[in-house]
């Protein structure tokens, strides 16, 4: 397998196996936080667990830190070699009749999302490190002590318009993302075209769904407090 | 028809070259691409002005030799068909037509609409070929069993004429259809499964070396691909690059 990372089609896998990761990471994501739309006894329960589950915590996060910067990183340096190998570009290109526009823009999609995820690690992971381990508050409780703080949290961050707003803008460039990159990956890791019908309309679903529901707990939260 | 035609002019490969406006008389709907540039080519001559360079040879679209990026895109609006193949009848009385050469760092520019594409030779040197006995030890054709769908797919894969369409309409000037193509024909066969390994390594390992891009599945190279080669051939190479380099 040597040089197999370095040739185009080993850094085509990876990219793919990266965003198989994060695609599952962000149902995961998802599954938990529409608890808080139905139960916030649940949604606490679930984030306590995921805040202080030593193999989430210790194995899985250093995974997902790992596949995000990867996963941009990676998709920096491909798309620096893609625009070298064309040096003298047309004077008239028509990319629209033959590609979406999700599958040319790839990589303005994802610096949305990289610019949403700065918002989001300031809004929440800095924060969550900054209790559980610079404080050593790892009981997930408020500070009166009276049950969980991650609901709380989460209601209260959802009453600014401007960040809800940011976030909803965020969502929709995930999902152009997804709208490619979803079959985008699978066609990398060499899926079969006998699969492709079913495999393109599951990715519409949950390209459209997943960030849907995102802006629906975002919209759900500001108006309900 | 007359048309206003803004094609690329560059003397030879070290020239920067610039896009030059001509008008184009008297011409019929009823003629090819590329009658209607040996009609420009005529009309310049008689100006005393240099005739615009371009490739073909058959002009019955099986060489993959004509090339040029029409109105944005590869062999034009028309789709299977190459330049040659492009009827006028597709543009209208009084239209402006922009004509590039195919763009790409793997495909410079040698002169005005002629562009080198021996990086596909040199791909396909590095490992598109078979072992077969010869000198009287030859086998009949016949005698190796091959179903009916695995011939019909790698029939489907060497319809590919290496006319570079696919990394001129791609955004990344990425090769892979070609090289898909090309590893496919082989790879669905029999007879292509001694050099299996080694040849998709060698023929990924060229093209890379060659300076295309990657691959980031826009598709656009399967819609402007004048002999309709599918995506399915890229991700069939990607299994075959996978297999191989965990087998050795």
């Amino acid at each position: 397998m040597s040089g197999f990372f370095k040739s185009s089609i080993g850094r085509k896998y990876a990219m793919a196996l990266s965003a198989f990761f994060l695609m599952f990471f962000l149902l995961q994501h998802f599954a938990i936080n529409i608890l808080s739309v139905f139960s916030p006894d649940a949604f606490n329960e679930a984030s306590h667990f995921m805040g202080t589950f030593w193999a989430v915590q210790y194995v899985l996060q250093p995974v997902l830190i790992f596949g995000v910067i990867y996963h941009f990183v990676m998709g920096f340096i491909l798309e620096a070699r893609n625009r070298s190998a064309r040096v003298k570009t047309y004077a008239k290109n028509n990319g629209a009749a033959n590609s979406s526009w999700m599958s040319r823009n790839m990589i303005y999609s994802g610096l949305a999302i990289l610019a949403f995820l700065v918002l989001h690690f300031i809004d929440f992971w800095i924060p969550e490190i900054n209790t559980k381990f610079i404080d050593g508050d790892m009981t997930g409780l408020l500070s009166n002590g009276e049950g969980f703080r991650y609901y709380e949290e989460l209601v209260h961050k959802f009453e600014n318009p401007l960040r809800v707003g940011a976030y909803v803008i965020a969502f929709i460039f995930l999902s152009l993302h997804l709208m490619h990159g979803f079959s985008s990956a699978f066609q990398s890791a060499g899926a079969s075209s006998m699969r492709k019908e079913k495999l393109q309309l599951f990715a519409k679903v949950y390209s459209i769904s997943i960030p849907l529901g995102f802006i629906f707990i975002a919209l759900f939260h500001h108006f309900n407090h | 028809m007359n048309l206003t035609l803004k094609i690329w002019r560059q003397t030879d490969a070290n020239d920067k070259g610039k896009m030059v406006d001509y008008k184009v008389t008297e011409i019929s709907e009823h003629m090819s691409f590329l009658e209607m540039m040996d009609v420009l080519n005529e009309q310049l001559i008689n100006k005393g002005i240099e005739p615009v360079a371009f490739d073909h040879d058959c002009r019955e679209g099986i060489c993959g030799m004509c090339s040029m990026y029409i109105n944005g895109e590869a062999h034009g609006p028309d789709r299977g068909v190459t330049t040659c193949q492009l009827h006028m009848r597709m543009f209208k009385d009084g239209d402006t037509i922009t004509i590039e050469p195919f763009r790409a760092k793997a495909f410079p520019v040698i002169k005005d609409l002629v562009v080198d594409r021996s990086a596909f030779d040199r791909i396909q040197h590095a490992g598109g070929y078979i072992s077969v006995n010869t000198s009287g030890n030859t086998q009949d054709a016949n005698a190796t069993l091959i179903s009916k769908h695995a011939a019909d797919e790698a029939m489907d894969a060497a319809t590919c004429i290496g006319c570079g369409a696919c990394v001129a309409s791609c955004k990344n000037a990425s090769a892979m259809l070609f090289v898909g193509a090309k590893v496919s024909q082989y790879a669905l066969l029999p007879q292509g499964q001694v050099e299996a390994v080694d040849r998709v390594k060698n023929m990924v390992a060229q093209m890379d070396l060659e300076g295309f891009g990657n691959c980031t599945n826009t598709g656009a190279c399967e819609v402007e691909c004048p002999k309709g080669i599918s995506l399915e051939n890229i991700a069939r190479m990607n299994r075959e690059f996978l297999s191989a380099n965990i087998k050795s």
